[in-house]
């Protein structure tokens, strides 16, 4: 083992380790994680609905508000159409994640040639709606701090925040992920060898995807 | 038996082995870092035991002045989040890391890196919350940490900080090293080894980290609310803004009660190894000892509200936990009576360890019934925040988590070192702790039920509460030195205990089929298992004869006994066995350096120093991902 160089050690043990249930360790592990996850996004979301209408002061997420002090009128402070925008290309991303590792796992094989058979399109292609997500989501936040609204003003703010603003740093991990895969697919090519990389990767981006949905429901659309 | 054999082969395998600094902090292997865990935890032992002197000194007599108050609260905040987070949860973590693979039949845990940036997380994430007590900024808020108390309104010092960054580190390493061990548990049992027919610590700890994974998150999304409060002017817990203190004690308990569970549940899995072999006889009623401990961890997720009793949540609410408490008192009470089965008509020999299992027994049970009068809220509500809660959740916490794990270390020290530690020694030390435990904490009970309060820096006296306090007192400094002979035979017993075999207790599982200590590879062929009991298969047949080991085994029991486990008494380096070993590396400490420093820019920003901050945490996180890119390319073995 010593001899060999290490990257063909790692490969080596790759497949010749033993498992109990034939699945891959990290796999088995991403799942737990994802368990954990649920747990943590399950606190903030319902943390966020706790206080919702609990704010002693405006702005709020639906309704406008006057400030009895200024006399001043603040809009609700929620786009429903924009984030409604963000959210069809965070899903749409889920799909190009299911067709990138459709591609790596298809490497080669007929049907898979071309654009829309690369991997590398596929990668991009997600990386690339995440990217936008997270623009809309720094846009949406700017704009809410003009209107504003910002993490100190209120509970609202305060939970609002906190609670977008974990999951956009979770879309934000799994940006890096992608791109660092799309790296290693243009240095030296994934093969239907490293699908099992792209599988556990697919799992974490598209339970992002599914949170997202959960929050885009229960802050956005029930008022 | 190999007895004899043993010195002169782990004397050649000493030889053979790393040693130095160097080969601690770069070390991958699941023993080793349980070795650290070890000795870590048993430091902060120290630590944490020195802290309950100075609180117990303190309240020897009415109107004394040993220390100032506040250096008191700093000294109960204190002595709680080291004995949960510092101590009984990593000296279980010493146990998963060095058991679990060996009860399993595996060469180490599924990720050894992370299991080592798990330590370290653990060890530095330690220090960070336990040094400022040096300068007078330990956490003063108690280990619940209470908003708004704990918040920037009422705890606007450093003192807070600390204990929120601290406690967020310390998740960090949990959570880690939970997925680690479920992936390990799940899929690397040797061929043959069925869930039912894993060793119970095994199975106990496999309960304890989906505790982990499920309860770990919510107090660290309530950190993080805390810390936005402290740190960014949110309004999470502040109460001018609407905010809502109860949302803070929900948050917690979801997570704390479900900890008390992170912490008993091992001490339960080791005395369920202990007694069966010191009784020469089966666990009894193995498939319901797994099944009430998956029961009490379900239901430690519906009932942390009994903490929050006197808050005032209303009948409703009141009723439904209560009876959700009474009723994980069943699955804890079969596990007290299969243990008292275990030992019934059993070939019952008394070492140190068995005299700490059977003390687990009658301590916790104690614990456990004081507990069960709590889960009534008119009678919790005379009893809350007194000093009878104190006692209760000692008893179940030092007479049962660190009984157990006591219990635990006299059982696997000649596993871990090749040699028996004093028994001599260890009887001394079972029996003033036994005593010393007692003399502390029952009179806690007396007066708690007189009406003293926690947390209470002193007491007039007249009330009724002198004798019981000075009895505490006393009882403390006998713990204080039963501990120290505890900590003297530890160390002597290293190098100068009585040489142990393989197997010096004739036990029933895996770990003890390989060599003491255990080769770096643990088993030079991975055994095929049969049974729940393979090493008696193999020593004493008679004993497991009649044993069913699943549903499927029922018709074919004489056929799974036909082939015991082959015993391991060679010793040989990985190389010539042509094992892959995973690399040491330096890299999880880096990474875990990176956080700490991390967190740590939070505590500059408190200070007022915004570039400085900024700079401490910009670069801590940098170095973070860096060292983990490197972690991630470079090969694991």
């Amino acid at each position: 083992m010593a001899t060999a160089t290490a990257a063909g050690a790692h490969e080596a043990h790759e497949h010749t380790h033993y498992t109990t249930t034939g699945l891959n360790h990290r796999k088995i592990a991403m799942w737990a994680f994802i368990g954990s996850e649920c747990m943590l996004f399950g606190s903030l979301i319902t943390t966020y609905l706790v206080y919702k209408g609990r704010s002693v002061v405006g702005p709020f997420p639906h309704q406008p508000w006057t400030d009895p002090v200024s006399g001043k009128v603040f809009p609700a402070i929620l786009d429903i159409p924009v984030t409604s925008a963000s959210t069809f290309v965070l899903l749409m991303s889920s799909l190009f994640m299911v067709l990138a590792l459709a591609a790596v796992e298809n490497k080669g094989k007929p049907g898979y040639e071309g654009l829309l058979g690369s991997s590398k399109f596929w990668l991009a292609s997600t990386a690339a709606a995440g990217v936008i997500f997270l623009v809309f989501q720094a846009y949406e936040f700017t704009s809410f701090v003009h209107l504003g609204l910002t993490i100190k003003t209120n509970l609202f703010g305060s939970s609002f925040y906190t609670l977008t603003g974990f999951h956009g740093a979770h879309v934000a991990v799994g940006v890096l992920w992608l791109m660092t895969m799309l790296f290693i697919d243009i240095k030296r090519g994934l093969t239907p060898k490293d699908a099992i990389n792209v599988d556990i990767m697919a799992l974490y981006w598209h339970f992002v995807d599914v949170v997202w949905i959960a929050i885009f429901t229960l802050v956005y659309l029930i008022q | 038996m190999a007895t004899s054999a043993a010195i002169p082969t782990n004397a050649h395998a000493a030889s053979s082995e790393q040693t130095g600094l160097w080969s601690w902090l770069t070390t991958v292997d699941h023993k080793r870092i349980g070795i650290l865990y070890l000795y870590t935890a048993l430091f902060y032992f120290l630590v944490g035991g020195l802290e309950a002197v100075l609180i117990r000194t303190q309240l020897a007599k009415p109107n004394l002045s040993v220390v100032s108050a506040d250096f008191y609260n700093q000294l109960f905040t204190m002595h709680g989040t080291t004995m949960v987070f510092l101590v009984v949860m990593p000296l279980s973590a010493a146990f998963f890391n060095y058991l679990i693979p060996l009860q399993i039949g595996a060469r180490d845990v599924a990720f050894p890196r992370l299991n080592a940036f798990s330590y370290w997380v653990y060890a530095l994430g330690g220090l960070f919350i336990t040094l400022p007590i040096f300068w007078g900024l330990a956490p003063d808020g108690g280990w619940f940490g209470y908003a708004p108390l704990s918040g920037p309104t009422y705890g606007g010092g450093f003192n807070m900080d600390f204990w929120v960054l601290g406690l967020q580190i310390l998740g960090i390493s949990s959570l880690a090293a939970a997925f680690n061990f479920i992936t390990t548990i799940i899929n690397m049992r040797a061929p043959g080894m069925t869930l039912m027919r894993m060793p119970m610590f095994t199975w106990m700890s496999f309960v304890v980290q989906f505790l982990v994974i499920l309860a770990f998150p919510v107090i660290t999304a309530a950190l993080f609310f805390l810390q936005f409060d402290r740190f960014f002017g949110t309004h999470f817990f502040e109460v001018a803004a609407g905010g809502d203190p109860l949302l803070w004690q929900h948050l917690f308990w979801v997570f704390g009660h479900p900890e008390v569970y992170i912490l008993i549940l091992p001490a339960f899995g080791l005395v369920s190894e202990v007694l069966p072999t010191h009784s020469r006889k089966p666990l009894f009623g193995y498939n319901v000892m797994a099944y009430s401990g998956i029961m009490i961890g379900f239901l430690g997720f519906g009932v942390w509200a009994h903490h929050m009793f006197s808050v005032g949540m209303g009948p409703v609410a009141d009723s439904i936990f209560s009876v959700a408490t009474m009723l994980i008192g069943i699955p804890t009470g079969v596990k007290i009576f299969n243990w008292i089965a275990t030992m019934y008509g059993g070939s019952l020999r008394f070492p140190v360890a068995m005299k700490f299992a059977i003390g687990l027994i009658a301590m916790f049970t104690i614990g456990g019934i004081s507990g069960v009068m709590h889960s009534s809220p008119p009678s919790d509500l005379q009893q809350t925040d007194t000093y009878f809660i104190v006692a209760h959740f000692h008893y179940v916490l030092f007479g049962g988590a660190i009984m157990g794990i006591f219990a635990g270390i006299y059982h696997y020290f000649p596993k871990i070192t090749g040699r028996f530690m004093s028994e001599k020694l260890g009887e001394w030390h079972f029996w003033l702790n036994f005593i010393g435990l007692n003399l502390t904490f029952f009179p806690m009970h007396y007066s708690g039920m007189l009406g003293m309060p926690r947390r209470i820096y002193t007491y007039d006296a007249g009330q009724g509460w002198d004798l019981f306090n000075l009895m505490s007192t006393s009882g403390t400094y006998l713990l204080l030195v039963s501990g120290l002979i505890f900590a003297y035979n530890f160390f002597s017993s290293r190098k100068n205990g009585a040489p142990a075999g393989n197997d010096p207790w004739g036990a029933p599982t895996l770990e003890w089929s390989i060599p003491s200590p255990p080769p770096e590879y643990n088993f030079a062929q991975i055994p095929e298992v049969t049974s729940r009991y393979p090493m008696w298969d193999l020593k004493a047949p008679d004993r497991t004869a009649g044993i069913a080991h699943s549903h499927a085994d029922a018709g074919v029991i004489a056929e799974a006994h036909a082939v015991p486990v082959h015993e391991e008494t060679e010793r040989r380096t990985a190389k010539e066995l042509g094992i892959p070993i995973p690399f040491p590396t330096i890299k999880p400490l880096l990474v875990a350096l990176g956080i700490v420093v991390l967190f740590s820019g939070l505590i500059v920003l408190h200070a007022g120093n915004f570039p400085l901050a900024m700079a401490t945490m910009l670069g801590g996180g940098a170095f973070m991902v860096g060292s983990l890119y490197a972690w991630l390319t470079s090969p694991l073995e």
